[in-house]
C-alpha cells in the first residue's frame, strides 16, 4: 500500500515537473524585440536628458525600503523625483548600524549629488561624511542636529499637530468612551504621535465636557505600551485584542508594519460583533492597506515622500539650502487623511470642528507642543 | 600502497596549506590509527561506536567531522556557493527576466544578460572588497582592502571565541550576547570616564573583556555545575543581553544629554583605537589586536597546558576525567576566554568603527562568528582567514549593492550556503567526485601511480 502511494506521489510530482517545465517553455516563447539595442544599455531611453547627469541617492536604516514606514516613504520620494525630473538614482539598504558609514562612503564615491539618509540612527554617520565632503549635499529624514554642516538639510515633522486632530476625531467617534494607542519603540518620532493623540482627546473632553479615556499612553509620565520593535506583528495583534477587550474601539498603532497585526485583530473583533476601527499612521491606510479599507477612520500622515521629492527638486534647480524643513499642518507636511469609508459616519458638526481646530493650530491659538516636537 | 608513497603525500599536504593546520589532525589521526598508515577515517572512532556511547556525543562527533574535513572541501564549498549565488543573481535580475520571455526567439540575449548580471555583481564585489581600479588615486584603490580588514576585525575576534569553545566540545551560540555586553561595558567606560590617552583605551578594552568573559562565564559555570546545555544557555543569554541593552539605552545615563533617542553619546577620542593609516581609512589598531588574539589562541591551544586540557575535554570528557583533568574547570575557563574574545569584538565595534553604542552595535557578527569558526575548522589561523573572507563579503556587498543594485542579501545567501556545504562534506565530495579521504589532485596522482605500478607489473 505504502509503495503504491509513494509511486503515485512520484508520478504526480513528475507530472507537476513536466507542467512547470512546459510553463517555462511557454513563457519563453515570446517574440524578441525588433532591434537588439536593448542588449547592452538597459531600457531607460526616454529619460529627460536635461537632468540625466544628476545622481540622487538614498541610504536606508536597518528597516529597509519595504518597511511600510519612513524608509519606504523616503524611497518613494526619490522614485517620484526620478520619474518627474529624469534624474538617475542609486540606493543602498543597511542591514545594521555597521553598514551606515560604508554605505554613505560608497554613495559619496559614486558621485551622488544629494544623498537622502533615513532616521536618527544615521545622524552621526551623515554628520561625519557630510563634513568630509562639503561639495556634496545630504538630506536626513526625521532627525536634526545643530552640529550639521550647511550641506545637510534636516527634514523633520511636527506630527503632534496632525495626531491632535486624529485624537479629537477619535474622541468624538468612540462609542465605548475608550480609545487606545501603542508604539513600536519608545523613541521621539513615535511618542510624538501618541502625545498629539492624547492632547487631542483631552481637548475634546474639555470642550465637550466628556470623559473619553486613552489606553496605552500617559502624556505626563511619558509611559505607555510598546512592542519593543517594528517587526513583531503578532505582538501588535495581541496588544490590540487586549485593548478591545478592555473596551477600546478605536486603535492608533504607531509601529509601522506592526500595525498590520492591529488590522488582523480588529477584523476578528468586528466579526464577533464589535465595532472597532483604526487610525493608521505615516501614510494613508486606505491606500497602504487596501484589503482593510473599511477599517480606517482616518490616518495621521507625514509628508515624507513629498518633502524628499521637494528637496531633490530644489537641489536639481540649484536652490538647495540647509534650513531645516519642519512639516506642519500649515505647510501640509503633516495632515490627516480623508475619512474615506467613514465619510458618512462622521457627523457634520465634528467635521467642521476639526476644520476649526486645524485653523486654530495653524494660527497658533491651540498649543499642541509635545516633548518630541521638533524645534522650529 | 607503499609506506614511502604515503609519507610523500603527507609532506605535500603540509606545504600546500599551512593555514588550516592539517598536520595536527593528521598527527592525532596517526595516534588513533597507529602510525598513520591508514587513511583518516571519515567518521571519528567515537561516532562509529555511537550505540555504546551516550546520545549526547553525537553532536560532538558531528563537530569533529566538520573540523577534520580537508581544507579542499572548504575551498570547493566557497566556489560552489559563489556559483550558486551567481545563478541566483542572474535569475532575480530584471533584464534576464525580460530576455527570458523570448528565450526561444533569441536565447543568446538571456544568456548574455545572465552572464552580465552575475559577472558585474562579482566584479563590483571584488572592487568593494579588495582593489578598486576605478579610483583616481592609490589611496582610493586600496581603500576597499582596508575596509575588508576593518569589517573582519570583530568577525575574527568573535570567531576565535566560538572556535575555542568548539575545541573544548562546546557549541557557543552566545557570541552575539557576549559582544553586546562587552560593547556595552566598554562603551560606558568610553563615554563616562575622563581619562588620559592610553589608560582610557586600556580600561575600555578591559571592560569589554570582563563584560564578554562574565557573560560567557555564566553559561560555562552553569554547564559545569548543573549540566545545563550550553546551547540553550547561550541562546537565552543572547536574548537577555539584547533586551538589557535596549533597556539601558532608554535610561539617561546611556543617552545623550537633552535627547531621548536610544543612542549613546560618542566615545571620547581617548577611548578610541587609533587609526592604522590615518583618518582617511577606517582600519584601526583593533585589527592588530585581532592578529595578536589569533597568535594567543594558537599558543593557548597548541603550546599551553590549559589548551591541552581544553582539547582533551573536547575530544573525550570521560577519558579526561579519568586522566585527572577537571572537566568543570575546563568548561568554565574555556567559556570565559571565549567570551573575553567576543568582548574584544565588541570593543572593536564601539572603539573602532562605530564610536557609539546602539542596540544594533553587534550587527549579526555573533552569528556570523559561528559560520566563521566552522569555515575555519576551529583552527586559530583558519578562523582568521575565514574572518577575512567574510569581512571581504560584507565590505564588497555594500559596493555590489550600490553599483549594480544586487541586493546585499545575496551575500548572506552565499555565506549561508558555504556553511551548508561545509556541514555536508559528502555532498561536496559527491558533486566534485572526490574520493572520501582526500582531495582530487591527490586522488588522481594516486591513481596514476597505481597505473604505473600496473604497467611496471605488466612489463615485468
Amino acid at each position: 500500500m505504502k509503495n503504491i502511494l509513494s509511486a503515485t506521489r512520484r508520478r504526480a510530482s513528475v507530472g507537476a515537473a513536466v507542467l512547470s517545465v512546459s510553463a517555462l517553455l511557454l513563457a519563453g516563447c515570446g517574440e524578441a524585440p525588433q532591434s537588439s539595442e536593448g542588449n547592452g544599455n538597459g531600457g531607460g531611453g526616454e529619460t529627460k536628458a536635461a537632468n540625466s547627469d544628476y545622481l540622487g541617492c538614498i541610504v536606508s536604516d536597518s528597516g529597509g525600503f519595504d518597511d511600510q514606514s519612513f524608509n519606504q516613504s523616503s524611497y518613494e520620494g526619490l522614485k517620484a523625483a526620478q520619474e518627474e525630473l529624469g534624474i538617475k538614482i542609486q540606493e543602498a539598504e543597511s542591514q545594521a548600524p555597521t553598514d551606515f558609514e560604508p554605505n554613505l562612503n560608497s554613495m559619496v564615491q559614486s558621485g551622488c549629488d544629494l544623498t537622502v539618509t533615513v532616521g536618527f540612527l544615521l545622524g552621526d554617520a551623515t554628520k561625519k561624511i557630510a563634513k568630509q565632503n562639503p561639495e556634496q549635499n545630504f538630506a536626513i529624514v526625521d532627525f536634526n542636529d545643530p552640529e550639521f554642516t550647511d550641506n545637510v538639510k534636516p527634514l523633520v515633522y511636527d506630527t503632534a499637530q496632525a495626531a491632535f486632530l486624529a485624537g479629537y476625531l477619535a474622541a468624538g467617534m468612540t462609542e465605548t468612551g475608550t480609545v487606545a494607542t501603542y508604539g513600536g519603540v519608545k523613541i521621539p518620532t513615535v511618542t510624538i504621535f501618541m502625545d498629539g493623540f492624547d492632547a487631542g482627546i483631552d481637548y475634546y473632553n474639555k470642550q465637550n465636557n466628556a470623559d473619553v479615556n486613552l489606553l496605552g499612553w500617559d502624556r505626563k509620565s511619558q509611559e505607555g505600551t510598546f512592542i519593543g520593535d517594528f517587526e513583531n506583528q503578532s505582538a501588535g495583534k495581541t496588544n490590540t485584542a487586549n485593548f478591545i477587550n478592555e473596551g477600546a474601539d478605536i486603535i492608533l498603532p504607531v509601529a509601522g508594519p506592526v500595525g498590520l497585526g492591529t488590522v488582523d485583530a480588529v477584523k476578528e473583533a468586528n466579526k464577533s460583533g464589535k465595532d472597532a476601527s483604526i487610525v493608521w499612521v505615516d501614510s494613508d491606510g486606505y491606500k497602504a492597506v487596501p484589503e482593510a479599507q473599511d477599517l480606517f477612520l482616518t490616518s495621521v500622515m507625514k509628508g515624507i515622500t513629498k518633502s524628499v521629492k521637494d528637496v531633490i527638486t530644489a537641489d536639481v534647480n540649484g536652490k538647495f539650502n540647509s534650513q531645516p524643513y519642519v512639516g506642519t499642518l500649515e505647510n501640509g507636511g503633516v495632515s490627516i487623511a480623508p475619512y474615506h469609508s467613514y465619510a458618512d459616519d462622521v457627523p457634520k458638526e465634528l467635521k467642521s470642528e476639526i476644520e476649526d481646530i486645524k485653523a486654530g493650530i495653524i494660527a497658533g491659538e491651540i498649543d499642541v507642543q509635545s516633548d518630541a516636537s521638533p524645534e522650529q | 600502497m607503499s609506506r614511502s608513497d604515503d609519507g610523500n603525500r603527507r609532506d605535500d599536504d603540509d606545504q600546500r596549506d599551512p593555514d588550516f593546520g592539517q598536520d595536527e589532525n593528521r598527527a592525532r589521526a596517526d595516534v588513533e590509527t597507529g602510525g598513520g598508515r591508514e587513511p583518516l577515517p571519515a567518521v571519528p572512532a567515537e561516532a562509529q561506536s555511537g550505540e555504546v556511547e551516550p546520545q549526547q556525543d553525537r553532536g560532538r562527533s558531528i563537530l569533529k567531522e566538520i573540523f577534520q574535513g580537508g581544507s579542499l572541501v572548504s575551498i570547493l564549498a566557497i566556489v560552489l556557493s559563489l556559483v550558486l549565488g551567481g545563478l541566483l543573481i542572474a535569475i532575480t535580475n530584471e533584464r534576464v527576466a525580460d530576455a527570458a520571455s523570448y528565450f526561444f526567439a533569441r536565447p543568446t540575449d538571456t544568456l548574455v544578460a545572465a552572464w552580465e548580471a552575475a559577472s558585474n555583481s562579482y566584479v563590483a564585489l571584488f572592487q568593494g572588497a579588495i582593489f578598486n581600479p576605478r579610483a583616481s588615486d592609490f589611496q582610493g584603490m586600496i581603500f576597499p582592502f582596508t575596509e575588508t580588514l576593518a569589517v573582519a576585525t570583530p568577525l575574527i575576534l568573535a570567531g576565535l571565541g566560538v572556535a575555542l569553545a568548539f575545541r573544548a566540545g562546546l557549541f557557543n551560540i552566545g557570541a552575539q550576547g557576549q559582544i553586546i555586553i562587552g560593547a556595552t561595558m566598554a562603551a560606558w567606560v568610553g563615554f563616562t570616564l575622563d581619562l588620559p590617552w592610553g589608560v582610557h583605551l586600556l580600561l575600555v578594552m578591559l571592560a569589554g573583556i570582563i563584560g564578554g568573559g562574565l557573560w560567557a562565564g555564566i553559561a560555562g559555570l552553569l554547564k559545569a555545575r548543573t549540566g545545563a546545555h550550553e546551547v540553550i544557555l547561550t541562546i537565552m543569554l543572547n536574548y537577555i543581553a539584547i533586551h538589557l541593552l535596549q533597556f539601558l539605552l532608554t535610561t539617561e545615563s546611556f543617552q545623550r544629554p537633552g535627547a531621548s533617542n536610544p543612542i549613546s553619546p560618542q566615545l571620547d577620542q581617548t577611548a578610541m583605537y587609533p587609526r592604522l593609516f590615518g583618518d582617511a581609512f577606517r582600519l584601526h589598531w583593533g585589527f592588530i589586536v585581532a592578529i595578536g588574539a589569533t597568535v594567543l589562541v594558537w599558543w593557548l591551544l597548541h603550546r599551553s597546558t590549559i589548551g591541552f586540557e581544553f582539547r582533551a575535554v573536547g575530544a573525550n570528557p570521560y577519558a579526561s576525567k579519568t586522566a585527572g583533568i577537571s572537566v568543570a574547570k575546563g568548561y568554565t575557563l574555556v567559556m570565559i576566554i571565549a567570551g573575553a574574545l567576543a568582548g574584544l569584538a565588541g570593543v572593536a565595534q564601539v572603539s573602532g568603527t562605530e564610536g557609539v553604542l546602539t542596540d544594533g552595535v553587534a550587527a549579526s557578527f555573533g552569528f556570523d562568528a559561528i559560520t566563521v569558526a566552522l569555515l575555519g575548522r576551529s583552527k586559530p589561523w583558519g578562523t582568521f582567514f575565514a574572518g577575512l573572507l567574510f569581512g571581504a563579503f560584507r565590505a564588497g556587498g555594500v559596493t555590489m549593492q550600490t553599483l549594480t543594485g544586487t541586493p546585499i542579501d545575496i551575500v548572506l545567501v552565499v555565506q549561508s550556503m558555504i556553511v551548508l556545504f561545509i556541514a555536508a562534506p559528502p555532498l561536496v565530495r559527491a558533486i566534485f567526485r572526490i574520493h572520501e579521504d582526500g582531495d582530487g589532485r591527490k586522488d588522481k596522482r594516486r591513481r596514476k601511480s597505481e597505473r604505473q605500478t600496473v604497467k611496471a607489473g605488466g612489463a615485468a
